[in-house]
């Protein structure tokens, strides 16, 4: 028996385990059934009892070489074949190749007449002989609880199933055992009591009239296993189980970016956009432009080349192309050129599992690189808040599995509360953009926050958000003393400071010319008072030159009278020395 | 009540006085239930049927193909193939009156 990767006990202590095929049920069980053991499998009508054990034998056959037995209390080989057709299952090939048995045992009471002891030999016998030719590794008992309705002695019955057990063990085959639900017990005959190795249980219920199946390991021994309900679903491949836990948080990660359309929500973003492979939520009251901001994401990773699968849950995709032609946006070329592709349902349409099993299959066969959901929370309409999350983890664990760029809308009711399921949501996601109305002066405007971004130098400011035929754009909004405006508030807070600066700028030429003014006014005065001390200054040199002139006349004029009195000279001249300095003083 | 099932059985019923009763013992293996079995079978049929019946021993472990075609789960079993319909009767058949209303050979009362 090859071991499975994740367990950690050395394989002698491991239980030898038998892989069933079915999606996801070997996840929870690690590895599949006990080999060689019985397994109980019970359930209400309608469950998928009998699919899942015609399945268990099919995948046998088909993908692990072991050929199976169906011994079948309830319907005949012909039935049995028709009702799993359905499903992709080829039981008569499979019967004509000697690959499967097919047994139907027929029991009616009113034919038979008891009388004394008796055993359950003939079934035995004929157990064997269905295994024995073509090497059965692998049988199915669907339902033997028709048992009790066929035979009247329960005791005799008991003790003859105790020891079909035993002989099935013995034979080394792995059975499934199918059984009713009973009301107080995991079957309606107890069966449980004689399979003790490993025992699970289906479930069909409707919560608020959707149906949902569940599927519960109830009891492994010796085993490890996931002990949660599984949704599980019939999809036309058979059975899935879809186990949240099964896949783990070990996704590849990239460091590639992808753009999101509108350049300055990159911007934003740490200037390259999302993270490839990221799972993005997009959250905001209606008419926020949720769409719109998907639809350009949508937009330019098909333009780049990369293949888009757009789920849309509210609006057919004729109106969504129509309307976004509206914003600049053209998607028909993109639809023709195939990497672009719209899936549209009503989430009332089917079950949450239906639903998620739906969008797999699409991923699958699109193979896309990025997916849309609009809006995830039109799904919550189609389960419960934590049927939706579980849904959510899953789809996001799948496509983070695949490196797929996801961006969910998400729809939120109004006012700043942001409801309890987006809390529980966005813990899933690793951006979340806010797309927000704010509401005054008799308008709604659009603002966009990013509330977060994983492993990015994300904007903390709020942007405002404007839709025009030209397409989306992101423009600062105004915050200032008066709060964060935004719309035509902003426009006029523009205008406003526009006409402030303005007069602020008049009134400071108006004051330097004022200045200016006076300036000229000193300089002038200025020049006054020059021209007046200029003409002091000529007169006081006119004064001078008259005062040196009247000295050289005086002196002139004194040097002519003594010449004419022609005083004695020698007398004269000293007597002349001293009226010289009488006249000096 | 018994009369009326008695004219009933009196007026239409062939089976008690059809002429060959053809009986299948289904058994695996010589077992003390199927040993048992067998000779319960051929006292009544001698004490009921003398002359008119034939009793085949089949042995699932020799020929196990055979459990199908009659449906056989329980052993030992004994099969009414003639006359029709077809009547089962599991056990070792030591309750003789439960096998003859089985057989359709007494009514049930």
């Amino acid at each position: 028996m090859k071991n499975n990767g994740h367990n950690f006990l050395p394989p002698a202590v491991c239980l030898p385990k038998c892989p069933t095929g079915i999606q996801g049920l070997d996840e929870i069980t690690g590895g599949g059934l006990p080999r060689g053991r019985p397994t109980l499998v019970c359930g209400g009508a309608g469950c998928g009892k009998t699919l899942f054990a015609v399945e268990f034998l099919v995948r046998g056959a088909t993908q692990f070489s072991e050929p199976g037995v169906f011994l079948s209390f309830e319907e005949t080989d012909a039935e049995l074949k028709a009702n799993v057709a359905s499903l992709g299952f080829d039981l008569a090939g499979l019967v004509r190749r000697k690959k499967i048995v097919l047994d139907h045992v027929y029991i009616e009471r009113s034919e038979i007449t008891e009388t004394g002891e008796y055993d359950l030999e003939g079934l035995f016998v004929r157990l064997n002989h269905a295994i024995d030719p073509i090497g059965a590794r692998r049988v199915v008992l669907d339902t033997l609880e028709a048992l009790f309705a066929g035979l009247p002695n329960e005791a005799i019955l008991r003790a003859e199933l105790r020891r079909l057990f035993r002989w099935l063990k013995d034979k080394g085959v792995t059975a499934v055992i199918t059984a009713e639900r009973g009301r107080e017990q995991l079957t309606r005959h107890g069966l449980e009591e004689y399979v003790s190795d490993c025992v699970i249980l289906l479930d069909h219920r409707v919560n608020d009239q959707i149906a949902t199946r569940h599927l519960r390991v109830v009891k492994y021994r010796g085993a490890l296993h996931g002990t949660n309900e599984f949704p599980f679903l019939i999809g036309d491949e058979g059975l899935s189980v879809l186990p949240i836990t099964s896949l783990g948080l070990n996704h590849k990660v990239s460091n590639g970016r992808i753009s999101s359309g509108i350049p300055r929500l990159d911007a934003m973003l740490g200037g390259r956009g999302y993270f490839r492979g990221s799972s993005i939520l997009l959250t905001g009251t209606p008419g926020t432009g949720k769409t719109s901001v998907a639809a350009y994401f949508a937009q330019a990773a098909a333009q780049h080349g990369d293949r888009v699968l757009f789920f849309s849950f509210e609006e057919s995709p004729n109106q969504i192309i129509r309307n976004m032609r509206s914003i600049g946006l053209h998607f028909e070329p993109l639809i023709q050129r195939g990497s672009l592709r719209f899936h549209a349902a009503r989430p009332t349409l089917c079950g949450l599992e239906m639903h998620l099993a739906t969008m797999f299959k699409e991923i699958a066969v699109f193979e896309p690189t990025v997916v849309m959901v609009d809006p995830i929370t039109s799904l919550l309409a189609a389960g419960t808040d934590h049927e939706t999350k579980g849904m959510v983890t899953r789809l996001i664990d799948f496509l983070k599995g695949r490196q797929v760029t996801s961006l969910f809308t998400s729809l939120t009711h109004g006012g700043h509360a942001l409801q309890q399921s987006e809390i529980a949501m966005s813990s899933l996601m690793d951006s979340w953009l806010l797309l927000q109305d704010f509401e005054g002066n008799g308008e709604r405007n659009r603002v966009l926050y990013v509330l977060k971004a994983r492993g990015m130098a994300h904007s903390n400011q709020v942007r405002e958000f404007l839709i025009s035929n030209r397409g989306i754009d992101l423009v600062d909004a105004y915050i200032g003393p008066s709060g964060v405006l935004t719309g035509t508030s902003r426009v006029a807070q523009a205008v406003r400071e526009k006409a402030e600066a303005l007069a602020s700028r008049q009134e400071a030429g108006c004051r330097k010319r004022e200045l200016e003014r006076k300036h000229a006014t000193l300089e002038q005065q200025i020049a006054g008072l020059r021209s007046e001390y200029e003409s002091e200054e000529m007169e006081l040199r006119r004064i001078e030159e008259q005062v040196g002139t009247r000295t050289r006349v005086l002196t002139a004029e004194r040097t002519e009278l003594a010449r004419l009195r022609h005083a004695d000279a020698t007398v004269a001249n000293r007597r002349q020395s001293k009226p010289k300095s009488k006249s000096q003083r | 009540m018994k009369t009326r099932t008695v004219k009933r059985l009196k007026s239409d019923s062939p089976r008690r006085s059809a002429k060959l009763w053809q009986l299948r013992l289904y058994v695996a293996g010589q077992t003390p239930k199927s040993l048992t079995a067998f000779s319960n079978l051929k006292e009544i049929c001698e004490d009921h049927l003398k002359g008119r019946y034939r009793i085949e021993v089949l042995d699932l472990l020799e020929q196990p193909q055979l459990s199908k075609g009659d449906q056989i789960l329980a052993i030992p079993t004994l099969v009414r193939k003639l006359p029709q319909p077809v009547r089962k009767i599991i056990g070792d058949l030591s309750s003789t009156e439960r096998v003859l209303v089985g057989l359709d050979l007494r009514s049930a009362d």
